[in-house]
This record gives structure tokens, C-alpha cells and sequence, in this order.
């Protein structure tokens, strides 16, 4: 809409902005005429359309501002007090929409003004440095696709449990940022200098230990997600990215990084985000997230029919690139190698899928995966084999299997943690 | 690209005789387009070659900027303010502001059971915590968690006080303060030992 346009058509008329609601609350517009004769567009509010109306005799609503999903997709997050989970289910291909990014965050979500927020680098460093956001943003930049998981992303149960459910923690997104390496190189990290604090500025102050190494191997601190600054809830304005490692090490909110020869034990690091494993070791710094799928179609609550059908799901390892995935149709009697979607990244979720002909049968379905570095997915007595019946709720990844049953109904299949 | 010539190519990129691989893709002449595959993958690599040496962005921190953010404290002890706690005092601040959340004693809740030895399954200051310092310093980030940050050094000391008392970890009488803090031991410190994973095909 061109204020300036002096073309009479209908589509030229001079309209006001603001009358270009748009949006989830209107479905279309009509044009009504205003007491000096000009025709002007009016929101008509979603209530009062129909959608078993022909839409080809019905004017639509012309550009907006600011899109919206189509009035009949309503996926959402799954809050709980502390969290709230990505509906896996819903999604195509492997980018989550930023609003359906998952949330963890201990003392909610801060609001930050971007033109006052500021990074600090300082302790064993040639040259403390503080910059502004504008500052970081005139640093060579860096884009990555790359999953964040948060390592206490898996629940189990009973049967009636989404793949949101069961590990919605996990979501995907490209970042975009400064490397931290380029501002280390900035700074000067004196020698000897082996972690660094990540600090930041929400109302837990919240606090992890970093090994420096992951600073000069792929640490980015983040600005951008999906194309679009981030979103408050992934740390508006800055937050440290470390690829494929566990999500809350990842700190939002960043204002400040100290180095230093040692790691702080903060309580996010020793109380939390520990793991007890056997004789009754508990298991710190446990980074890296370990290789893990699950297949998001179908799954509960989800109903299938005789035929033809594309099992799919996402693949992703902390610890590199998928090599591949296997499905099995047969309770894991038998394994079959999934279709890969291209590309395949590293430290990312990478889609697979599997035709499979289902006559019928009552029969479960599951789907391992095994990286690059050689790991293949564990069953949950796997995991319980290697760290013990005391084993803590952190990293853990078992392979998830699906009940289909005759009326093709298809439950979840909970097992035993202990 | 051969090594000799991918030394030739880097080393004269930093000579800057290789204009258009400092300055991102601009106009390409037919004798640029034998190597954009090679450039392709090289730009990746040497994203950094011909970066100066600073950027000369943000300013030097100063003294007062640093000490206004660095609060954190680090097991050896470095980082604890000045002042010292108590027993009493500890018992009576948390007592108004703390057991709304953790309980009368620190175990009914409803927030994080707080105090709790060998004896009882979750997790506690006492029996899992492995570092004394780092109750100062959560206190002092975190709680309460209605009113962070509003405590002062000598409350976060007091309530620290209490609280390992409380868990049996020191008596009644001990003074917490810079000194005495790092170098209580903690029961739970001997179990921690550093991710035991290595990645490759063993599941840990
Ligand atoms: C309004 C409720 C509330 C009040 C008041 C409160 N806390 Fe908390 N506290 C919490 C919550 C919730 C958590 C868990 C936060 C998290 O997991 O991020 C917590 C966690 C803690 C922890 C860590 C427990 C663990 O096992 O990791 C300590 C220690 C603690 N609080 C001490 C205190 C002290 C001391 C006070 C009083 C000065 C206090 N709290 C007041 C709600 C409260």
C-alpha cells in the first residue's frame, strides 16, 4: 500500500496502516466506506469467518506488519513450572520456530535493554575488554544450524506420552554471532588460563564453569536465532553457544566471562546437572550431549491405517555428524537403515524417515542412531548397565520405541528406570 | 590447491596481494571463476588471515566496572567479601526469610529439601553438596528467590552458617568468614570425578 500511489483501483486506495490488523485475531477484510467517500479496509475478527466458505469468492487480507501461523495450526510449547518443551511432533523438516523453541530457565526470563546490556571479559587476560551489543555485532559474524539439548530431557512412565513428552528439551535453531574465540583473541587469554565463568544477567545470576579449549574450538556468543534477534526467553540480547554441548551451560542473559585456572563449582555444576553413576560416583562436567533419536511420526496420540506410511523422526550427537540411523518395525528383532535428509551438520538435528508397509499387525517400532565417533544409541538397560541402578536423570538418551496396536493406535512404551 | 600453492595463496592473501579473498565476493572476472571452488573452501579456513591484530572495539574495563559484576566465588575461597556470620544470626534470617520455601527445619519444603544427611534420598547441602563455597555463593546470586540479590555479605555468611550447621557439617559456634569457609570439608566432595565419557562407540 503506496500512500502516495495516485491510482484509483481498488487495490491503490489510500489505506491507513493501522486498519491493516492482520494477525491471528482476523481471519479477512472487508472494504467499508469511510463519511468523506474513501473506501477503507476493515479487519473482520477471526470469529465470524467461515471456513467452509469458497475461498475464491472471498477477498483475503491484504499485506501486514508481522505474519502469523494459519488460524488451524496450533502447536504449542508444554510449560511446567520450570520448562516448557518443544511439541517435536509438529514440526517438519529439522528448524524449530523460534516460539517454539524449548524454555529452561531458573529464575525466569529477564528484560534487558539491548542499548544498555553490556559483556565484560575479564581475569587472567592480557586486557579486560567490555563491549556493547552494537559492539559485538561488528565483529565478524558466524551463522551455524545446531541443536540445544537440555541434559535432563528425558521423562518416561506411563503410556500415554508425546515425543514432546518424553525429550521436547532438545530444539534447533541457526545462530548467529561473534565466535568467542574472536573476542578471546581480542582480550589476550594469559597462559594458564584452562575455564572460564559464564555469568548471567537474569535473577539467578546465573553461573558455569567452561573448559577455555571449548572457547577456541566452536563457542559462539549468539545474537541472532532463525534470522531474527533472539528471542527473550534464548537470552535477549546475548547468550554463549557452545555446539552439542548441554543445554544449560549454554548461559542466556550473558553480561560477564572470567578466565581463570580452575572452575568455580557453581551450584549449577555440583547440586544440578550431576549425575550419580556407579558405586556411587557422581559424574561432574558431563558436557557433551550423546547421540540420540526418536521417531515423531507416529506416535502417541496418533492413529495409523493400513498401508503405506513414512515412519520419520530427528537424529542428532553432541559429539559430530549423524552417520545414520536404523529403524526397526519388528519389537528390534530386525534393523533397517533410515533415509538421511541432506544436509547433514554437525552438532545438528538431522531428519530421517523409513517407508514401511504396516498390514495391521500389533508390533513396536523404534529407531537408534550411530554418529561418527562410532556410538550407537543405547537401550535404557544399556545406560542402566553402564551407570548402575543409582544412576542420576541427566544424559540420558535410550532408544524409544512406539507400541502400534491392531486398531492402530500408538502408544508410548515406558520402561523402568530402576 | 597443492600445499605449496596454498602456502603461496595464503601467504600472499596476508600480503594482500590477493585482494578479493580479504573483502567478501564482489565482482568476479572470467580468471576469479577458475578458483571460486577453491575459494569456496578456503574461505572457511582462512576466515581470519588477513584480520589486524585488534579490532579496537569495546573499551578497557575498569577497576570499578569489574569489581561491580565479579561476585563469584571459587572453592579455594577467592572472591569471599570481607565480614563473617553466625549460628544465631543464620538461624533467625532464615527463619523470616527462607523457610516459607525450604521448610521450618530445611526438609518440609515445599522448594529444595536443603538439609539431610547419608540417611535420606534426595539431595542436600549435606549430602550431596561438594564445595562449601559455593552456598555463599548461590545465597548470595539466587536467594530468595522472590528477592534476589537483596541479602548483604554478613547475611549470606550468617545463612550459611546456619544452613551447614544445620546439615551437621560444623557446630553451632564456628564463625564463617573468607578464612574459615574454603576450608571446610565437605561429606559429598569425595564422590564427584569429572565426565568419565570419551566419546567413540563405549556407552557410559
Ligand atoms: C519464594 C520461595 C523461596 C524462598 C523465600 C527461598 N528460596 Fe531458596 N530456592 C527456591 C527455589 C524455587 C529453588 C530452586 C531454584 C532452581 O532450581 O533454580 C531454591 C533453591 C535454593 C538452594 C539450592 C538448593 C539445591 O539443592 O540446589 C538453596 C541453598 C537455597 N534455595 C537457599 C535459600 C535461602 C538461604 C533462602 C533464604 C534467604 C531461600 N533459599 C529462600 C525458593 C525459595
Amino acid at each position: 500500500m503506496d500512500d502516495k500511489s495516485s491510482d484509483k483501483s481498488l487495490f491503490s486506495q489510500k489505506i491507513k496502516r493501522r486498519s491493516l490488523l492482520g494477525g491471528a485475531a482476523t481471519a479477512a477484510v472487508v472494504f467499508v466506506q469511510t463519511a468523506f467517500g474513501k473506501t477503507i479496509q476493515k479487519a473482520i475478527p477471526e470469529s465470524v469467518f467461515k471456513p467452509e466458505d469458497d475461498p475464491t469468492k472471498q477477498l483475503g487480507p491484504f499485506p501486514s506488519e508481522l505474519g502469523g501461523r494459519s488460524a488451524f495450526e496450533k502447536p504449542v510449547r508444554k510449560p511446567s513450572d520450570i520448562s516448557s518443551r518443544s511439541p517435536l511432533q509438529d514440526f517438519y523438516g529439522t528448524i524449530t520456530p523460534s516460539d517454539l523453541h524449548f524454555e529452561r530457565h531458573h529464575a525466569g526470563i529477564p528484560t534487558i535493554d539491548p542499548g544498555k546490556h553490556k559483556l565484560l571479559i575479564h581475569g587472567m587476560v592480557e586486557k579486560p575488554l567490555v563491549f556493547t551489543v552494537a559492539d559485538l555485532k561488528r565483529f565478524p559474524s558466524l551463522s551455524r544450524i545446531a541443536f540445544l539439548e537440555c541434559s535432563g530431557n528425558f521423562r518416561t512412565g506411563k503410556e500415554a506420552m508425546t515425543p514432546q513428552e518424553i525429550c521436547g528439551l532438545t530444539s534447533q535453531s541457526e545462530w548467529t554471532g561473534v565466535k568467542l574465540s574472536t573476542l578471546f583473541r581480542e582480550v589476550g587469554i594469559k597462559p594458564g588460563a584452562t575455564w572460564f565463568l559464564a555469568e548471567g544477567s537474569d535473577a539467578a545470576v546465573m553461573t558455569r564453569s567452561v573448559p577455555v579449549k571449548k572457547g577456541w574450538d566452536d563457542a559462539i556468543i549468539a545474537y541472532a536465532q532463525n534470522g531474527e534477534a533472539l528471542r527473550p526467553e534464548q537470552g535477549y540480547p546475548i547468550r554463549l553457544f557452545l555446539p552439542g554441548w548441554e543445554g544449560n551451560a549454554n548461559v542466556k542473559w550473558l553480561r560477564r566471562i572470567e578466565l581463570s585456572d580452575q572452575p568455580y563449582m557453581t551450584r549449577e555444576e555440583t547440586s544440578r546437572y550431576t549425575e550419580t553413576i556407579r558405586d556411587g560416583k557422581i559424574r561432574m562436567f558431563s558436557f557433551d550431549m550423546d547421540a540420540r533419536s526418536i521417531i515423531t511420526f507416529p506416535s502417541y496420540p496418533q492413529h495409523i491405517e493400513k498401508g503405506w506410511l513414512e515412519i520419520r523422526g530427528i537424529a542428532w550427537s553432541g559429539r559430530g555428524k549423524v552417520l545414520y540411523v536404523e529403524v526397526s518395525t519388528d519389537a528390534g528383532k530386525s534393523w533397517h537403515r533410515a533415509t538421511l535428509q541432506e544436509p547433514i551438520l554437525d552438532k545438528a538435528h538431522t531428519a530421517f524417515r523409513y517407508l514401511w508397509q504396516w498390514k495391521g499387525e500389533s508390533t513396536e517400532i523404534l529407531s537408534r542412531v550411530t554418529d561418527e565417533t562410532g556410538y550407537t544409541q543405547p537401550t535404557l538397560k544399556q545406560l542402566i548397565d553402564a551407570r548402575g541402578t543409582d544412576m542420576g536423570g541427566y544424559h540420558l538418551n535410550p532408544v524409544t520405541a512406539w507400541v502400534i496396536k491392531s486398531d492402530g493406535s500408538v502408544v508410548f512404551k515406558p520402561e523402568k528406570l530402576r | 590447491m597443492s600445499k605449496y600453492t596454498y602456502i603461496v595463496f595464503v601467504a600472499s592473501l596476508c600480503l594482500g596481494l590477493v585482494h578479493w579473498a580479504c573483502s567478501r565476493p564482489g565482482v568476479q572476472t572470467a580468471a576469479h571463476t577458475a578458483v571460486n571452488t577453491e575459494r569456496a573452501k578456503d574461505s572457511v579456513i582462512i576466515d581470519s588471515a588477513c584480520w589486524p591484530e585488534s579490532f579496537s572495539l569495546g573499551h578497557v574495563a575498569t577497576e570499578a566496572e569489574i569489581q561491580a559484576w565479579d561476585i563469584d566465588v571459587r572453592p579455594d575461597g577467592k572472591g569471599l567479601p570481607a565480614g563473617s556470620g553466625n549460628f544465631v544470626d543464620g538461624q533467625r534470617l532464615y527463619a523470616a526469610k527462607c523457610a516459607v520455601c525450604h521448610g521450618k527445619t530445611g526438609k518440609e519444603g515445599p522448594n529444595n529439601q536443603l538439609v539431610g544427611g547419608a540417611d535420606v534420598k534426595e539431595k542436600t547441602i549435606g549430602n550431596y553438596w561438594p564445595y562449601s563455597t559455593t552456598l555463599f555463593d548461590y545465597i548470595r546470586r539466587a536467594m530468595p528467590f522472590n528477592q534476589p540479590g537483596s541479602l548483604s555479605d554478613k547475611e549470606v555468611y550468617s545463612l550459611t552458617a546456619f544452613l551447614l550447621a544445620a546439615n551437621r557439617i560444623i557446630d553451632s559456634t564456628t564463625v564463617i568468614n573468607a578464612e574459615t569457609l574454603p576450608k571446610i570439608q565437605m561429606p559429598a566432595q569425595k564422590y564427584f570425578v569429572p565426565d568419565d565419557r570419551k566419546g567413540g562407540a563405549e556407552v557410559r
